[in-house]
């Protein structure tokens, strides 16, 4: 049993880099100090915890600091072996977890933040199908990876690809919303879509997850987020 | 049980590199096809349908694409030898984000250098010199980043000595005289058939990549041209 103090969290709470820490640490059971980090300004704290990127999330685990929010998850997944597990055990299972999550961050998040800044209608049409491309790819992912019918790409219990895409799930909607689309189609992305319904719900998520209104207002004060025009008939 | 193990690779290629250090590290047979990346075989575009890249690791007919996690693959499978993380979570977790930061900065910033001219090229220097002296500041007085043996950051990293000399030649600097404690990290890795036999001579890299530069430059030298006749 952790004592409290020992286990630390940098974070800021529109992150869906800190989520993915923070599902992790829920996922375990363990007891942790959450410190709110916004950035700017990078702190005395973060810059000594982080040197390299100055960036949240920071685990501190007796003051030692492990950076990168997927270094984190698996450090956590580690560390706590005798929680549930994460990762699975298989080291083709893992591979395939590690790949999708790298897809995930490298491109389909790169995908979305695109759509996010786009401006015209050109550009958005473009940047939307490159997303929905990219759910296309996952949908596959997930009916391979939750083998048959189960809730999570990790299968009974969320695991590492959950948390890798599943954090990204709040921008996701926000973006839906600024732009009056649906992204997650139940018709196109069966899967994916109840997928996302579960996680959310999931208790290790739930209370991390930031509500979409409070993280619109925050795109839009942060980033200059406009809501479209709505479409003419 | 009978291993098959075939590599996806291309020469120059230091992703490629790196899954050739590991596996020859764990001492695993394997055989390597190269491939031609201007006419990619349908083996190639079955296997990796998402990136099409090499390198692709196929064991026992099941494809494993990315080249760290490749790398990763490797050291979980073969584990009864030659490991490439060490079992302490901690150290584990320090080792995957210097390998991580090399993956993230070191390809792309030394292109730059290789293909770039001007203050781009000037810039991209800067930088890479950046990263390789923080590199050496984690080193300190290691023998190999993971100590007495290769870790993954060692093998992250090393493919890009092959590099060196046309890093040096295009961008007119020398980088021992800047790192030499990179440069007689790197030299001990050479030391090791594993890394001897999977990198390719600097020279033969320096002529592939001024190739490469040439179609870069004409290339852009097409499109500015179109775009001046519309």
């Amino acid at each position: 049993m952790e004592e409290k103090g020992e286990v630390k969290l940098l974070g800021d709470w529109p992150s869906p880099f800190v989520i993915r820490a923070r599902i992790a640490l829920n996922i375990k059971s363990v007891d942790y100090d959450y410190i709110e980090q916004p950035v700017p300004p990078v702190s005395e704290l973060l810059l000594k915890s982080n040197p390299v990127y100055k960036k949240i999330p920071v685990l501190l685990h007796h003051d030692k600091p492990i950076c990168e929010s997927l270094i984190i998850v698996q450090y956590i997944d580690e560390f706590w072996s005798s929680g549930p597990s994460i990762l699975p055990s298989d080291p083709y299972e893992r591979a395939i977890q590690h790949f999708w999550a790298a897809y995930v961050d490298d491109q389909w998040f790169r995908s979305l933040c695109r759509l996010a800044k786009s401006k015209g209608e050109e550009a958005k049409a473009a940047a939307i199908e490159q997303v929905k491309g990219g759910l296309l790819l996952l949908e596959e992912a997930f009916e391979k990876c939750s083998k048959l019918g189960k809730a999570f790409f990790g299968g009974d219990e969320i695991g590492y690809l959950d948390i890798a895409l599943g954090s990204y799930l709040g921008w996701l909607r926000v973006n839906e919303k600024m732009n009056y689309l649906k992204l997650l189609d139940e018709a196109k992305t069966p899967g994916l879509a109840a997928w996302a319904h579960s996680f959310c719900a999931h208790n290790a998520v739930k209370s991390v997850m930031p509500e979409i209104d409070r993280l619109t207002e925050f795109a839009k004060a942060r980033y200059g987020y406009q809501e479209p025009t709505l479409p003419t008939k | 049980m009978a291993e098959e193990v075939i590599l996806l690779d291309f020469w120059s290629s230091p992703f490629g590199m790196r899954v050739r250090i590991a596996l020859a590290e764990k001492g695993v047979e394997y055989e390597e096809r190269e491939e031609n990346l201007n006419n990619k075989s349908p083996l190639l575009l079955k296997m990796n349908p998402v990136h099409k890249q090499i390198p692709v690791l196929i064991h026992n007919g099941r494809p494993v694409c990315e080249s760290m996690i490749i790398v990763q693959y490797i050291d979980d499978v073969w584990n009864d030898r030659a490991p490439l993380l060490p079992s302490d979570p901690y150290q584990r977790a320090d080792a995957r984000f210097w390998a991580d930061y090399v993956d993230k900065k070191i390809y792309n910033i030394g292109k730059l250098v290789w293909i770039s001219e001007g203050a781009v090229q000037k810039a991209a220097k800067r930088e890479l010199l950046g990263c390789f002296k923080l590199l050496e500041k984690e080193l300190g007085d290691k023998c190999f980043f993971g100590g007495d043996r290769l870790n993954i950051v060692d093998v992250a990293l090393v493919p890009f000595y092959s590099w060196f000399y046309a890093l040096e030649a295009c961008g007119n600097f020398s980088i021992v005289a800047e790192c030499p404690h990179l440069v007689a990290w790197a030299k001990r890795c050479m030391e090791r058939p594993s890394v001897s036999k999977s990198l390719p001579d600097q020279y033969k890299v320096y002529t592939h990549l001024l190739e490469l530069r040439r179609e870069h430059v004409a290339r852009l030298g097409a499109q500015l041209q179109a775009q001046q006749a519309q």
